[in-house]
C-alpha cells in the first residue's frame, strides 16, 4: 500500500456538468434539509453525481459537488473515500459487485467470484478490455436468504448460479438490461 | 463544584470537566497520557484510547463502578466519582495494549526521525511497551509526501490524532489537508497535492504527537537534545512573537512554540500561544530574536530523562544474575 | 406459533400502495394515536408492550423514548435506523420492499409520541431501491394528509424524508448515522452526551430500527399490554428472523418470541432443515457479531433445556455456552463447512468496516484479519490462535464503538467452540487447504 495521492492520468478531460434539471435536483435536496444544514445532502449529491458521471468521482467532479454544496473540496474527499459505494477510479459501464460475506459465501460465493473472473477474464479490482464490466466484491448487501448474488446498479441479482450468470452478463451486453 | 477522587487523591473540580483535566489539576503521576486530546483544540480526544481509566464508583448518587474503562478526556467527572488511573491493574493492562496496538504499524525509525527526544509514542513505548513485538505481518506503508514546501507527512509514523486536522479548521482560514479512507487504511493527506499556505499552519508540526508531521526548515539538522533551547519574542503582527528557539552555539535551528509539561501550547497574552509561519520558518537569524534565556523544557522525554541509562543498568543486572 | 403482527398481509397484491395498505387495516394507529391519545399514552402504550430494539442490541424502547431530553424550543429528531448491514440480516429489507406505508405509519405514530416535527429514514446507500419505494409510499402520505402540516386535523405537522448512506456498516452505530446524516465520514461519537441530549445537528434524536418502528403500529392498535401477552418474560412480541447460510429454506420470518430453536430451524412451517439433508455444524443465531454456536448448543442449553428464540434463552449460559438473539440474523453452517474460513471471513468483514477512527478497532481488527489469513490458508502456528485470543480480549470494551466488541466476539467464540479445528490448520497445514476438517464428533446432531 501507498499513500492514496491520486493517479493524475484518471482525470476528467473536461469539468464535469449537471444538467440544469439535475442542478436543480441537487438544490431541492439541500433545500430539504433546515437552514445551515444543507451539507447534510452530500452523499446523496454524490451518488447523483457518479451516476451522471460515468459511475465514479474523478477530483474534478468531487471539486464540482463542493462548489455546489459550497464547503472546501478536501471535506469531499473525506466523505467520498469513507464510503465504499463511491467509486474513485473509472469503472466499466456496468459495474458487478459480488458479495463475499460469510452467508453467501456458505452458499458458494468464492465459486461465483471465480467463476466471474474467468468468465470475463479479469480479476476483482478489474475491468474488461472494452470497458463494458467491472468486477468488485462487496461486504454484506443484506441478501444473505437469496445468496449467492450480486448488485449492479441499483439492481440486485440474487440466487445466482454459473448459468445465470452467463444469462446476466449476456443480457446486460445485448443491452436488454438497463444500467 | 464537584468531588472527584483520582488514584485516592480528592479534588474539587467545576462541573463539566473531564477526568482528564481534573488530574492534571492534581498533577504528577495521576495525569493519563493523552495522544489525541488537546485542550487548546475543542473537538480533540477520545480516540487514541491510551488515557483509559477505571471508574471504580460513578458518583455519589450512582456509586456503581463503570463497566468498561472510559476516556479520561471526554468523559466528564461526576460528583463522588471513583477513578483508578496509575492504581488500576486493569488500567496498566489495556494502556499496554493501546500502546501495542499504536506500536504495531509504526516504523520505528526513531534514529532517522526528528521528534525522537520529544515523541510522545517514545515515552509510551518506553513506559508501557513490550521488548519485542508480536506483530509478524507486513506493515503498512505511504510515501512520505510534503504539505506544502515547509512540512513533511511522514504517514508511515501517524497514530491518527487528528489534532493537526483541527489545526487546519480553527486556526487557518481553509483547510487543505484531512483524513482519507477509512479502518486501517486511513490515513492524513491532502489527496491531491495541495500546498498548505497559511499564516498558521505550521502548528500543526507543534500539535502532532509524533514524527508525522515535522518542519522542513530543520529536517535531519540535529537531534533536539543537542540543542538549547532559550525563551525568545520578536515584534509581530500575525502572532504573539513568543517562542522558544531552539540554538546551537550562535545559530538557530528552529523555532517552536512555547508548551507546556503536557507538550500543549501555553497561553501568551491570555490566549493560545499559536505562533506563525514566519517566526517558526523565516526568522532563523539571531538577530531578528530578542533572546530572554533558557526555557525549562519539561524532561519528560525518554532519552531526556537517561532512562536508557536506567534500562542498560537493568539489563547489566540481568545479565549478571544469569536472567535471560 | 405463528401470529403475525408485521407480516400479517406482507403477500397481498399491491400492499406496497396506500389504497390497498389502507384497506388491509392501514394508518389506523395514526387515527387513533393522534386522535384520541396523548403523546404520552402512546410512549406509555409502548413502555406497556415491552418492545425491545430489533436493531440488535435488544434495550427496552419506551425506555429509550423516556430519555429523550425535551429543551424549550429546541426541535427533537426521530431517525430510522434503516442501515441493515450486519451479515446474515436481511429482514428491515424484505419490510421495507414490502411494506413502506407500515413504516410510514410506526414513524409518523412515533414522531407524535416524541414530539418530532422532522423525521427520517436513513437506510443503507446500497438499498437505493427500496429508496425509491419508499419515497414514492412518502409521496403518496403526503398527498392523503398523513404527512405535513396539521395531519389530520390534529395539529400535528410531520415531514418525512429519506435519506441514502454510501456503504458503511458502522453507520449503523446511531451516532455514526448521525453523523452520515449530516453529511460526514460515519465516525461514532464519543458518549457522553447521548444521542437523547444531543444527537442530529445538537439536538434531542432517537434512533430506532425499522422493525421496532413497525412494532409500534400493533402496539398502539391492540394495546400494549396485548402485545406483551405474546412471547415469554422480558421477550415480547414478535420477531423477524432473517434465515440464511444451509437451510433447505432461508428466508424472512415473523415468528412469536418462544418457538423453539429446534422448531424453526427443522419445522415444516419454518426452516425445514439443513439444505441438502445435510447435518448441522453450528449457528450464529444473532448477526454476524454474536458467538457462534456448537451444534449441541444450538437446540438446547449446556443445562439441556430447550433453546428457545428468546432474547434470554439465546443467551443462557452467557458466552461460554450461549449466544445473542442480536438483530435476528440466523445464520447455518452445515457439516461441510470450515469455522476457521468463516472466522477470517467475518474479521476481514469487521476490519473492512471499522471506521479507523479508535487505535484498538483499527489496529487490531486489521491485526486479526492478517493471522486468521494466515491459520486459513495453512499459514499458521498455534501460538497463532494464543495471539488471536489475546488481541480481542485487548479490542474488546476499549474502542469508542461496539464494532470493537462485534469484530472480538466472533473469533473469541470461533476458538471456544472449535479450537481443534483452528489447531487441524495448524497440524494439517496442506490438507487444511483442500480438505474440511467437517463435523466435530462431539456436537453431532441429527
Amino acid at each position: 500500500m501507498s499513500s492514496t495521492h491520486v493517479d493524475l492520468s484518471k482525470r476528467h478531460a473536461e469539468t464535469p456538468c449537471f444538467s440544469p434539471e439535475k442542478l436543480a435536483e441537487a438544490q431541492k435536496l439541500m433545500s430539504l434539509y433546515p437552514e445551515g444544514k444543507h451539507k447534510s445532502a452530500l452523499i446523496r449529491i454524490l451518488h447523483m453525481a457518479e451516476e451522471e458521471f460515468g459511475g465514479w468521482l474523478s477530483i474534478e467532479t468531487m471539486d464540482y459537488v463542493a462548489g455546489i454544496v459550497n464547503i472546501e473540496p478536501i471535506e469531499v474527499y473525506e466523505v467520498a473515500s469513507f464510503y465504499t459505494m463511491f467509486n474513485l477510479d473509472p469503472v466499466g459501464n456496468y459495474v458487478f459487485e459480488v458479495c463475499r460475506t460469510g452467508p453467501c459465501m456458505l452458499v458458494g460465493s468464492d465459486n461465483l467470484i471465480s467463476y466471474i473472473e474467468n468468465k470475463l477474464d479479469i480479476k476483482v479490482g478489474e475491468t474488461t478490455k472494452d470497458g463494458m464490466f467491472t468486477l468488485k466484491t462487496a461486504e454484506c448487501l443484506g441478501a444473505c436468504g437469496y445468496a449467492p448474488m450480486l448488485q449492479c446498479g441499483k439492481k440486485y441479482h440474487e440466487h445466482l448460479t454459473n448459468e445465470k450468470v452467463d444469462e446476466l452478463i449476456a443480457a446486460y451486453r445485448s443491452g436488454e438490461l438497463p444500467k | 463544584m464537584v468531588k472527584v477522587t483520582i488514584d485516592d487523591i480528592q479534588i474539587e473540580v467545576e462541573e463539566g470537566t473531564s477526568i482528564l483535566n481534573a488530574a492534571r489539576l492534581i498533577g504528577g503521576e495521576v495525569v493519563p497520557p493523552a495522544m489525541c486530546y488537546y485542550s487548546k483544540l475543542p473537538g480533540t480526544g477520545g480516540k487514541c484510547r491510551t488515557c483509559l481509566v477505571e471508574v471504580a464508583a460513578g458518583s455519589e448518587k450512582d456509586p456503581r463502578p463503570m463497566p468498561k474503562l472510559v476516556a479520561s478526556c471526554s468523559t466528564p467527572v461526576q460528583d463522588g466519582m471513583i477513578v483508578k488511573n496509575k492504581t488500576s491493574e486493569k488500567v496498566h493492562t489495556n494502556r499496554g495494549a493501546v500502546v501495542e496496538f499504536l506500536l504495531i504499524n509504526h516504523p520505528l525509525d526513531c534514529p532517522v526521525c526528528d521528534q525522537a527526544g520529544e515523541c510522545h509514542l517514545q515515552d509510551l513505548g518506553f513506559e508501557h511497551g513490550a521488548e519485542g513485538t508480536r506483530y509478524e505481518e507486513e506493515r503498512r506503508t505511504f510515501d512520505p509526501i510534503d504539505i506544502g514546501n515547509k512540512i513533511k507527512l511522514h504517514m508511515n509514523r501517524c497514530i491518527l490524532c487528528y489534532r493537526c486536522v483541527h489545526v487546519a479548521d480553527q486556526l487557518t482560514e481553509k483547510r487543505v489537508h484531512g483524513v482519507l479512507n477509512r479502518g486501517e487504511h486511513t490515513e492524513i493527506s491532502t489527496y491531491i497535492e495541495a500546498a498548505v499556505e497559511n499564516d498558521f499552519s505550521g502548528n500543526m508540526i507543534d500539535v502532532c504527537p509524533v514524527g508525522a508531521l515535522t518542519d522542513k526548515t530543520f529536517r535531519f539538522k540535529s537531534r533536539v537534545w543537542f540543542l538549547k533551547p532559550m525563551e525568545a519574542s520578536c515584534e509581530c503582527t500575525k502572532c504573539s512573537g513568543k517562542t522558544v528557539v531552539w540554538m546551537f552555539g550562535n545559530e538557530i535551528y528552529r523555532v517552536t512554540a512555547r508548551k507546556d509539561k503536557y507538550g500543549e501550547v501555553e497561553d501568551q497574552d491570555g490566549k493560545a500561544g499559536w505562533i506563525c509561519n514566519d517566526c517558526r520558518f523565516e526568522k532563523k537569524d539571531p538577530a531578528q530574536w530578542n533572546i530572554i534565556g533558557p526555557r525549562t523544557i519539561n524532561r519528560h522525554s525518554v532519552i531526556s530523562q537517561g532512562k536508557y541509562s536506567t534500562a542498560r543498568a537493568n539489563t547489566q543486572k540481568k545479565i549478571e544474575n544469569g536472567d535471560k | 406459533m405463528a401470529r403475525k403482527l408485521l407480516l400479517e398481509h406482507d403477500s397481498v397484491p399491491g400492499i406496497e400502495t396506500f389504497e390497498v395498505y389502507k384497506k388491509h387495516g392501514g394508518y389506523l394507529s395514526v387515527e387513533k394515536a393522534l386522535k384520541k391519545m396523548s403523546p404520552q399514552e402512546v410512549v406509555e402504550e409502548v413502555q406497556k408492550s415491552g418492545l425491545r430494539g430489533r436493531g440488535g442490541a435488544g434495550f427496552p424502547t419506551g425506555m429509550k423514548w423516556s430519555f429523550l431530553a425535551k429543551p424549550e424550543g429546541v426541535p427533537r429528531y426521530l431517525l430510522c435506523n434503516a442501515d441493515e448491514s450486519e451479515p446474515g440480516t436481511f429482514k428491515d429489507r424484505y419490510l421495507m420492499e414490502k411494506l413502506p406505508h407500515l413504516l410510514i405509519e410506526g414513524m409518523i405514530v412515533s414522531s407524535y409520541a416524541l414530539g418530532a416535527n422532522l423525521s427520517y429514514i436513513y437506510i443503507r446507500g446500497e438499498y437505493m431501491w427500496i429508496l425509491d419505494i419508499l419515497e414514492k409510499a412518502i409521496d403518496e402520505a403526503y398527498a392523503k394528509g398523513y404527512l405535513g402540516k396539521n395531519i389530520l386535523g390534529s395539529g400535528f405537522d410531520l415531514d418525512l424524508r429519506v435519506a441514502p448512506g454510501g456503504g458503511a456498516y458502522i453507520c449503523g452505530e446511531e451516532t455514526a448515522l448521525i453523523e452520515s446524516l449530516e453529511g460526514k465520514r460515519g465516525n461514532p461519537r464519543m458518549k457522553p452526551p447521548f444521542p437523547a441530549v444531543k444527537g442530529l445537528w445538537g439536538c434531542p434524536t432517537v434512533v430506532n430500527n425499522v422493525e421496532t418502528l413497525m412494532a409500534v403500529v400493533p402496539i398502539i392498535n391492540e394495546g400494549g399490554d396485548e402485545y406483551a401477552k405474546i412471547g415469554i418474560g422480558k421477550s415480547t412480541g414478535t420477531k423477524l428472523i432473517s434465515a440464511g447460510g444451509n437451510l433447505a429454506r432461508p428466508g424472512v420470518y415473523e415468528l412469536e418470541m418462544g418457538l423453539s430453536v429446534e422448531e424453526f430451524i427443522y419445522g415444516d412451517d419454518w426452516c425445514r432443515g439443513i439444505a441438502n439433508g445435510k447435518k448441522l455444524k453450528a449457528c450464529v443465531p444473532g448477526g454476524s457479531s454474536v458467538p457462534i454456536l456448537p451444534a449441541h448448543l444450538v437446540t438446547k442449553t449446556a443445562a439441556g433445556e430447550t433453546r428457545l428464540m428468546t432474547y434470554e434463552s439465546l443467551a443462557d449460559g452467557g458466552f461460554a455456552s450461549g449466544s445473542m438473539l442480536g438483530s435476528g440474523g440466523f445464520i447455518i453452517f452445515d457439516e461441510d463447512q470450515c469455522i476457521v474460513r468463516n472466522t477470517w471471513n467475518f474479521a476481514r468483514f469487521y476490519a473492512h468496516e471499522s471506521c479507523g477512527q479508535c487505535s484498538p478497532c483499527r489496529e487490531g481488527t486489521g491485526w486479526m484479519e492478517k493471522v486468521l489469513n494466515r491459520l486459513e490458508h495453512g499459514q499458521g502456528n498455534l501460538r497463532d490462535i494464543e495471539l488471536l485470543e489475546e488481541i480481542n480480549k485487548k479490542i474488546e470494551g476499549n474502542t469508542i464503538c461496539p464494532l470493537g466488541d462485534a469484530a472480538a466476539w466472533p473469533v473469541a467464540a470461533a476458538i471456544r467452540h472449535f479450537r481443534e479445528e483452528f489447531e487441524w490448520h495448524v497440524s494439517h497445514r496442506e490438507e487444511s487447504q483442500t480438505r474440511n476438517y467437517g463435523l466435530l464428533k462431539e456436537s453431532l446432531v441429527g
